[in-house]
Parts: C-alpha cells; sequence; structure tokens
C-alpha cells in the first residue's frame, strides 16, 4: 500500500500543504514583530553615525526629536511631498545616478531649528558576496566625516563581515570627502595595519577582505558623486550664511 | 509501592540511560564523530569557524535543528513512501530551519543578523539527512532524539575546537577578547588559519590525533 502511487501523491501533497501552511503562518504571525525590528535598526543606524547611544535609550524618541527626513534628486533639489521612508534604497541603487531618488536625513540644532548640525546620507552597493549598505554622517561643513555605519547581507564572517563592527567603523571618523572643491571619496586600502591619520581620504584595510573593501569604496564613489550637487549648493549656502 | 511501580515500567520500556541509548550520545563524540570519523558537514565546519562566537551559534542551531527533525522523522518513519522518502526528509528539516530563522528574526533580531546566513546552510548540511536516512528512518524516536543531540555535540565539538585555533591564530582573540594584547604581546594575525585552508590544515591535525589516541582505523 505504501507503494502505490497515489498513496505517494497524496503522501506528498499532504506534507506539502502542512509545511507550507505551518509556514506561511509562521511568516504572517511574526511578520509585524520583524518590521518593527528592521525600522528600529534603520533609525538606530542612522542615529549612531551621529551620536553614541547606550543601551536603554528610546530609538523612536529620539529620533522624532532630531531627525528631519526629505527626498532630494540628483541635482539636489527637494522632491516635495515624498517621504524618505517610501524610498526603497535598494530598488533606486539599480537605476542610472541622475534618476535615483536620495533620502536625506538632517540632524536639526535643536535650539535653532534652521540650522543643521549633521547630514545623514544612506550608501547603498555591493560587496564580495551581496549587498552591503549603511549611513554616512558629514559634520556641518558638509565634507568631515563624522561616523558611518555599515550593514551586509552575507560578507564572510571574520573578514569583510567585519565592516559591520565599530572597530572598522570608526576608522572612517574625522576623514573628508572633498578635497578642495573636487571629490575625492575615501577609500579604504589593501593590507591592514598601516597608519593613515595624516592623510584625510585613506583608510586603514581588512586583512583578507580586500574585495569588501572595494565594494564599500565603490560604494561611497557611486553615491558621493549622486550627493554632490546638494552637498556643493548647500555648503555654499553654508558659507553665505556665516 | 509507588518505588515498585515505577520498577516495573523501567523493565517493560528500556530506560533512557541505558547502555545502548548512553552510546548514542558519546559515539559521536569521538570514535563515530560527524566530522572526523563520518566526515560529513565538512563544509559549514570550514565556512563558520573564523571566529568561535558563529562556531557557538552554528553549533546549537544545528544541535536543535538535527535533533527535531530526527524526532520527527522517526515519528512518521512508517508511513513514509520509500520512493520520495529523501524529499520528505528534506522538506521537514528545511520546515524546522526556515521556522528557527523567522522566530529568530522576530524575538532575537540582532542574532539573527549574525546568524542568517549560516542557518540557511544548516538545510544542506550532510549530518542532518545522513542522521535521518541512517538512523531515524529506522529506529524509535526516543534513540532517534538521542542519536540527534549525540551528533549535534559531536559536531559542536569540532566547530569549536576549530574555532578556537583559528581564532586564536589568526586574529590573536577567542570570543572576541584580544588575548595576546591582554597580555601585553603583539601579535601578527596568520592570515592562513582565517581562510578555509586553515580549517582543512586543523581538521587534519585533530583526526591526527584523534587516531592516534583511539586507534580507530578505516577498514577496506
Amino acid at each position: 500500500m505504501r507503494q502505490s502511487n497515489l498513496y505517494i501523491i497524496l503522501y506528498a501533497a499532504a506534507i506539502t500543504v502542512v509545511c507550507g501552511g505551518l509556514l506561511a503562518f509562521a511568516s504572517q504571525a511574526l511578520k509585524p514583530l520583524q518590521d518593527a525590528n528592521v525600522e528600529l535598526e534603520r533609525k538606530q543606524n542612522i542615529l549612531t553615525t551621529v551620536m553614541p547611544l547606550t543601551k536603554g535609550d528610546d530609538i523612536n524618541a529620539l529620533y522624532a526629536a532630531k531627525v528631519k527626513e526629505s527626498v532630494i534628486d540628483f541635482q539636489g533639489n527637494v522632491k516635495e511631498g515624498m517621504k524618505a521612508t517610501d524610498v526603497d534604497i535598494a530598488k533606486e541603487y539599480k537605476k542610472a545616478p541622475q534618476e535615483r531618488l536620495l533620502p536625506l536625513y538632517e540632524f536639526r540644532d535643536e535650539t535653532d531649528p534652521s540650522k543643521v548640525n549633521n547630514v545623514v546620507l544612506p550608501v547603498y552597493g555591493f560587496g564580495l558576496w551581496n549587498d552591503i549598505w549603511g549611513f554616512v554622517a558629514l559634520q556641518s561643513d558638509l565634507n568631515t566625516i563624522q561616523g558611518v555605519s555599515f550593514a551586509h547581507k552575507g560578507e564572510t564572517p571574520g573578514l569583510g563581515a567585519r565592516i559591520a563592527s565599530e572597530e572598522i567603523q570608526d576608522r572612517y571618523k574625522g576623514k573628508s570627502i572633498f578635497d578642495a572643491d573636487a571629490l575625492e571619496s575615501v577609500v579604504m586600502q589593501k593590507g591592514e595595519g598601516n597608519d593613515y591619520s595624516n592623510d584625510p581620504h585613506k583608510v586603514d584595510g581588512m586583512s583578507g577582505a580586500t574585495l569588501t573593501a572595494k565594494g564599500v569604496n565603490n560604494m561611497f564613489a557611486d553615491y558621493f558623486s549622486c550627493y554632490k550637487n546638494y552637498l556643493k549648493k548647500s555648503s555654499q549656502n553654508v558659507s553665505q550664511n556665516l | 509501592m509507588s518505588t515498585a511501580v515505577a520498577e516495573v515500567v523501567e523493565k517493560k520500556s528500556e530506560p533512557l540511560f541505558s547502555k545502548k541509548n548512553k552510546k548514542l550520545i558519546t559515539n559521536p563524540l569521538d570514535i563515530d564523530n560527524p566530522i572526523t570519523v563520518q566526515v560529513l558537514g565538512i563544509c559549514s565546519a570550514l565556512a563558520v569557524t573564523t571566529q568561535m562566537k558563529p562556531a557557538m551559534v552554528m553549533a546549537i542551531a544545528l544541535l536543535v535543528v538535527t535533533t527535531s527533525s530526527n524526532g520527527i522523522i522517526s515519528l512518521l518513519r512508517n508511513t513514509i513512501p520509500s520512493r520520495i522518502r529523501i524529499i520528505v526528509q528534506l522538506a521537514i528539516v528545511s520546515l524546522w530551519v526556515i521556522m528557527v530563522d523567522q522566530l529568530l528574526k522576530a524575538y532575537v533580531y540582532e542574532v539573527w543578523k549574525q546568524l542568517s546566513v549560516f542557518v540557511g546552510l544548516i538545510i544542506t548540511n550532510c549530518i542532518v539527512m545522513g542522521r535521518l536516512e541512517a538512523f531515524a528512518m529506522g529506529n524509535k524516536p526516543g534513540s532517534s532524539l538521542l542519536d540527534g543531540l549525540g551528533n549535534g555535540f559531536g559536531y559542536g565539538l569540532i566547530l569549536l575546537i576549530v574555532g578556537f585555533f583559528r581564532e586564536l591564530l589568526g586574529g590573536g582573540s577567542i570570543f572576541g577578547f584580544k588575548v595576546f594584547e591582554a597580555m601585553g604581546i603583539h601579535y601578527q594575525g596568520n592570515g592562513l588559519m582565517l581562510l578555509p585552508a586553515g580549517a582543512c590544515i586543523i581538521v587534519g591535525l585533530i583526526i591526527w590525533v584523534q587516531r592516534s589516541i583511539n586507534g580507530y582505523r578505516e577498514t577496506h
């Protein structure tokens, strides 16, 4: 009986329905919790590029108080009526740089809301195995890096995955992306253990993860050139106001 | 009175920790180790052992999956048609793996971020399918659970040993704690240890040491 075709077909169908049903149920039941985690992580990643967070901070409240979201285009003009949370960076990344919608997160001064203390730019690219992304916070000169945060989908643990660690991210602090007027970006070098503290456009590399570093470098060059028009325009405004 | 009743029950069914059942746990740790003797699960042993933390988490995740799939397949073993048994096993294993992944993502997001890649790898881990096919298809659920536990421990033991040496020699740390720095010694990490080749060498050395101690020989 256990070898009859009918039994086999029914058995396979039953297994499929039971497994599929269980998975669909789990996925639906857990989705709100998972989405909340993803959203919280996004806010946390934006905040950590600018300020140190300690355990127990109310991330949602901090974010609401400090961050003003907007969306700009390649020319640096603000797209009115668009919300940064509606922009899917992973999708925009696939378009030509001139056509991308670019989210922008401004940290306004608490006493003088017209003053922007920090600007956080999202970046997106491809590492060695899969997508990598992150946020770069610039100081009010729109040139010096205040902090960065990186995340990745599938870089090698212990090698490329180190981009998600503070140790690597701290190396970007204080570096500059412009050299006078020209966009220089910040480039992670090959080899580890070298001192680049005197060079504003170079950071120490990751041993055994040169290809992930290349991905980060490409991601920076790509996205800084996207935001270049905006940064130029705004920094002129800043210097005029001074 | 009550003790007498309990004894009768024990005589009827085999006690949980009989000699035979104990062996199900202890054999995979040494003379029947899934990695060094059965030579299963080598690829994940190379992939996740650059540091001890992912190695340990992978070991725990595999322990959960292999034990629970062993149990379920053993319960179903008399109903599974033999012509499609592999695909049924695969479906059960995948079900567990995805469930573990989803639960981690919902409740311990930080852990999930680190692990998601490895948890997916468990589906392809030969140990899980190997134990289902070699043991759970022909044995009762109780012993199948023990067999799954034993092999999970045996796998985890080797993973931790390999991870210990790779992280120590490759990065100079253990569980992220910089050992050499704490002792005041400057240590230049050995890059070979971080590459899969480093794991191959260490697994080879472990097999050598293990076989020279227990005298195991391949039979042809």
